[in-house]
């Protein structure tokens, strides 16, 4: 017995210096271009907010993993209706908030009509607003009833915005976010950092990072010096890929490009002469050389599109030779709708790289079919309140960043005024639709009808170029929506 | 002299209202709105009056003004729409970057300045004069950012001493502090000191004429303890008043310096804050800046009095 | 006439060089400034490029050459929004004294109060980036800065002899200020018409580096230099020629103010 003890004392004496030796590193520091305007997704719409916080603080009933498919989180099941219109979740049950708070279904009642209440802020609103009623029937079941049916519902619950918040803590979460998380939130240096710890009560399987640190660098130089320096461990989507030639040459980091479901556009506004004409639109899609442009903007990372879906999108349809580059036809095409030689086109571009270079090689392609590009930079906010909300615009270059969104074509009121009764229609079948097989051959018929019409230019998914620590594992490749989940990520040995 | 004391302390006043009613208008009938930009593109007409009540964007803009007048009266400075945090904390975390690089910027331009400027007087005309006096003309003439960036080819680039930008953090220790502002506030300092040292040297040697430094040289003091004793400490008040313009000055124009090496000072807020609308901040932003200068203003405008009261019979 | 001096000769060598140039850009560059060719991107110097491409493949000596012509268009604009707003001001300022003296005197102080280039990226990052919000941006400082000059100096002129007399014969304030007393000061004015250039210069290259300056595709320095920072690995000569260009102007413009001082007023020589 007393030999024992001593063994065992032994051993813990001993453990504390076999464990620094032997422990691979378990804390990472990520950069990131852009600082969150505060922690609370369900508060706000900047990407930056969920790159933080999506799966490591805050968890939904259902998440997207980093393939973009739909999978379990706070929610272990769910069945659905045979008419697509009651889902049943069977919750995970003894749940609680980094405050210690329980989860239960109260907070997913909670949760889903704070969403929905008038005074709701909730940036992505829309997402809720099929949903009829949220009932408890037992405190880990909670039974949604919609509207109508709704193809995307799932994956809509499993956006950064149905995240589910500590109630008592809705006040603060901007500043201090509270949720079910692996990681819980430990301070942020305004202006330099987020940190971020392993959550000991987790209700999951604990993450093998101990402390995760979100650096905030906007600068492309200052990011790949950071990078080299040995500063951040990872840099999981790279403001600029020509710096990133001397990090390539190095073995110690992996470079790794994926793709984003940043749908990078040319805008038009339909409801003005001369883009009400499919002939221009087809016209001005020949006119640009999509993989020039990927090359030149953004030093060749990028994958042209066809319609407003990515590759990796569940039912793609590879539309991209649709409209091949091909000045002199589309020279041809202007002519035939009366389009003059020398007509200028407003291109209103937004701060971001490929808006504001793109916008300078699209002024060149434009002119070798004859037509001026003026171009007209404006600030976010001023884009938002122009071209967005006013429909104040001849032509935009922009990213629509919003997971599969092939919606925003079917809206009625929205900046690009397309206005196609057989779009509707193709989409209000597809959101009927129950049968997987069904859907997908909607989604093909609502690609196939975009890239017809081509309402707008499409031109490249962009890349998501990143950067990490070679012995890094786990890190996201695409980024199927915005997030930076490193539930999973590990040091190598 | 008390009379004329509380007039421009008035006048001071009377400045800072207006500065604050100027900022606040513009930024009122600026096109874009906070609430659109937190929303973003999935914003719907009822998410977005409900956030805007959320903000008071829906009161009056006067009552907003006084609200705001009236919050800074006692101390508060409001609440950063972007970070939801107390706007002074944001502004005092951003000033240790801002700040420090100001004074560092100062330290080195007078260091580098002064010495430059008397020796160039003391060999008024020879060799030493002319190269100093040229080099000195170029360097008015570099554009700090520039500078900045021909720093970083240098000393990051090529050399890999120092980080190309960034800030490490005062929390990592004052050395790595102070190594990450070392090339920003050489940038920043040496067209300072380039001014310096012109105004230096021409005040030396306006002493270096004056009865007593002649006197001095007559009474058989050498040249150079004429020069020590005499010219420099009298040399020292314009180059004093140019010191302390010029730092308000650099606390102004880290703007743009901050932007070249990525530093979180109040430069670098001030544009992001006007990118998102963060409009309680560029507003107290301004107001601390332009009260700043104002203040200096009238400090400099008490030294003359104090130095020579002749003006206060003078017109004002 | 007095002779020439070093700094003046020199200053005007510079000046006349640079408008020279950003003339002959107006007829001729080597190649089109905005030409974009990919495939020759970030080149070194050479007989084809003398100054290299850039990210785009442009012509950089052409770019700097176009850029020359913004930056000084944007520079005498922005003097001349000073002169043509600021002189008057302090002219009638001084002409009247009194409150409107006050007034004036006191809306300059407000004006001063403001930091120049802070003010300039406020009003271009408020009114939205172009050449025109720059130009007016960076003249609107200017505005006070001749206010103060032009009354300083005329409150001197109007106690000459001459001035004087003028009034004596009856001649109304106006024209005494317009015949007499303006053309007395245009001196002191084009001393510091040639300072302000000289800052308007840096100015006009510090908002285009922050992005709010000539707006693309017109090339711009201040642009330049911030293109030039991304690359600043691959291409590290992109971020030296632009700012020989606006050091060059800013050198320029400040050796002839001093020159023409010392030209104007012997007595500062030296000093």
């Amino acid at each position: 017995m007393g030999r024992l003890i001593v063994c065992t004392l032994a051993a813990s004496l001993a453990l504390p210096f076999a464990a620094g030796r032997a422990a691979a590193k378990d804390t990472l520091t990520l950069g990131m271009v852009l600082e969150p305007p505060g922690l609370d997704p369900t508060a706000g719409a900047a990407a930056a907010i969920r790159e933080v916080t999506y799966a490591n603080i805050y968890e939904g009933l259902v998440r997207i993993d980093a393939q973009g498919k739909v999978r379990p989180a706070l929610a272990a099941s769910w069945t659905i209706s045979p008419d697509g219109l009651a889902y049943t979740f069977h919750l995970h049950s003894g749940v609680r908030f980094h405050d210690g708070a329980p989860f239960d279904c109260s907070v997913v009642k909670f949760s889903y009509e704070r969403a929905l209440s008038p005074d709701s802020t909730n940036a992505q609103k829309g997402l809720f607003e099929p949903i009829a009623a949220v009932a408890c029937p037992d405190a880990t079941t909670a039974v949604v009833t919609l509207k109508r049916p709704t193809a995307s519902f799932l994956f809509d619950m499993g956006w950064g915005d149905a995240v589910m918040l500590s109630p008592a803590s809705i006040a603060s979460d901007r500043t201090n976010p509270v949720g079910t998380g692996p990681f819980r939130f430990v301070r942020w240096v305004k202006g330099d950092r987020v940190e971020l710890e392993r959550f000991s009560g987790y209700w999951g399987q604990a993450p093998k990072l101990a402390r995760v640190t979100f650096r905030f660098i906007s600068d492309p130089s200052a990011a790949a010096a950071a990078v080299m320096a040995g500063d951040l461990d990872a840099f999981p989507n790279f403001p600029a890929p020509e710096v990133l030639d001397r990090l390539k040459a190095d073995p110690r980091f992996s470079v790794v490009v994926g793709t984003t479901e940043g749908k990078t556009i040319l805008a038009l506004n339909n409801a003005r002469k001369p883009f009400d004409d499919v002939r221009v639109r087809r016209a001005l899609a020949m006119a640009i050389d999509r993989q020039g442009l990927i090359e030149g903007a953004m030093s060749g990372y990028g994958t042209p599109i066809g319609a407003h879906y990515v590759p990796t999108d569940p039912g793609y349809i590879d539309l991209v030779s649709k409209y091949p580059y091909n000045p002199e036809a589309a020279k041809k095409l202007l002519a035939e709708a009366g389009v003059k030689p020398g007509t200028t086109i407003e291109i209103k571009l937004p701060p971001p790289v490929y808006a504001r270079r793109g916008g300078e090689l699209i002024a060149a392609y434009l002119e070798q079919v004859g037509l001026k590009a003026d171009l007209v930079p404006v600030e976010w906010a001023q884009w938002l309140e122009g071209p967005f909300r006013n429909g104040d615009y001849a032509a935009t270059i922009i990213s629509h960043t919003e997971p599969r969104d092939l919606d925003i074509f079917a809206r009625e009121k929205y900046y690009f005024n397309y206005k196609s009764e057989a779009y509707r229609s193709l989409f209000a079948q597809y959101q009927a639709a129950t049968d997987p097989t069904k859907q997908t051959e909607l989604v093909g018929a609502l690609q196939r009808q975009l890239a017809d019409d081509e309402p707008v230019v499409f031109l490249f998914a962009l890349a998501k170029v990143g950067v990490w620590n070679a012995k890094l594992r786990g890190m996201w490749i695409n980024s199927p929506i915005p997030a930076n989940d490193v539930t999973g990520v590990s040091w190598a040995e | 002299m008390a009379r004329l004391l509380l007039t421009r302390f008035a006048a001071l006043v009377a400045t800072l209202l207006a500065a604050s009613l100027v900022v606040f208008v513009v930024l009122d009938v600026l096109p874009g709105d906070p609430a659109l930009l937190i929303l973003g593109t999935g914003a719907r007409p009822d998410t977005l009056a409900a956030l805007r009540h959320q903000m008071g964007l829906d009161l009056p803009a006067w009552w907003r003004y006084l609200l705001w007048i009236g919050g800074i009266l006692h101390g508060d400075w409001g609440v950063s729409a972007t970070y939801g945090v107390p706007v002074g904390d944001l502004i005092a975390a951003r000033a240790l970057v801002s700040l420090p690089l100001a004074v560092l910027a100062i330290v080195l331009s007078t260091l580098l300045a002064i010495p430059m400027g008397v020796a160039a007087a003391a060999r008024r005309g020879r060799a030493l004069d002319v190269s100093l006096m040229s080099a000195a003309q170029i360097g008015v003439a570099v554009p700090n950012f520039w500078l900045g960036l021909l720093l970083i080819l240098l000393f990051s680039v090529q050399l890999a001493w120092l980080p190309a930008g960034g800030f490490a953090g005062w929390d990592k220790g004052i050395g790595a502090a102070l190594g990450s502002l070392l090339l920003p506030a050489l940038a920043l300092a040496l067209p300072q000191a380039a001014i310096l040292a012109r105004v230096t040297r021409s005040a030396v040697l306006e002493t270096l004429g004056q009865d007593y430094v002649r006197t001095a040289l007559a009474k058989g003091l050498t040249g150079m303890a004429a020069l020590w004793r005499h010219a420099v400490p009298n040399a020292l008040i314009p180059v004093v008043t140019i010191i302390g313009m010029q730092f308000s000055f650099l606390l102004a124009g880290t703007v743009i310096i901050e932007n070249v090496f990525t530093l979180p000072g109040l430069g670098r807020l001030i544009f992001q804050a006007i990118a998102q609308r963060d409009l309680v901040v560029v507003q107290d932003l301004v107001v601390l800046l332009a009260g700043s200068v104002i203040v200096v203003n009238f400090a400099v405008d008490l030294a003359y009095l104090w130095l020579d009261p002749r003006l206060t019979r003078g017109e004002g | 006439m007095r002779r020439i001096s070093p700094s003046l000769g020199l200053g005007l060598l510079i000046t006349i060089f640079l408008v020279g140039v950003a003339l002959v850009s107006l007829a001729w560059t080597p190649y089109p400034p905005t030409r974009i060719d990919i495939l020759h991107r970030l080149a070194g110097p050479s007989a084809a490029h003398w100054l290299g491409t850039d990210p785009f493949g442009r012509d950089v000596a052409s770019m700097l050459m176009a850029g020359a012509h913004s930056t000084l268009a944007v520079a005498l604009i922005a003097v001349a929004v000073g002169v043509g707003l600021g002189v008057p001001l302090g002219l009638s300022a001084a002409s009247s004294g009194g409150w409107v003296d006050q007034l004036v005197m006191r809306i300059a102080d407000l004006a001063f109060a403001f930091p120049a280039l802070l003010t300039a990226v406020m009003i271009t990052a408020l009114a939205g980036p172009g050449a025109v919000n720059a130009m007016l941006a960076i003249g609107i400082f200017n505005i006070p800065v001749f206010a103060r000059v032009a009354r300083g100096a005329a409150l001197a002129a109007r106690e000459q002899d001459y001035v004087v007399a003028a009034r004596a014969v009856g001649r109304s304030e106006a024209e005494v200020m317009l015949y007499h007393v303006l053309p007395n000061i245009s001196a002191v004015l084009l001393v510091q018409m040639t300072i302000q250039f000289a800052l308007a210069i840096v100015a006009d290259a510090g908002l285009a580096y922050v992005g709010l300056g000539v707006q693309p595709p017109q090339p711009s320095w201040g642009r330049m230099l911030n293109d030039a920072q991304t690359y600043i690995f691959r291409a590290p000569l992109l971020a030296v020629f632009p700012g020989l260009a606006i050091t060059l102007a800013v050198l320029g413009f400040n050796l002839l103010g001093d020159g023409l001082r010392d030209h104007f007023d012997p007595r500062m020589k030296e000093r």
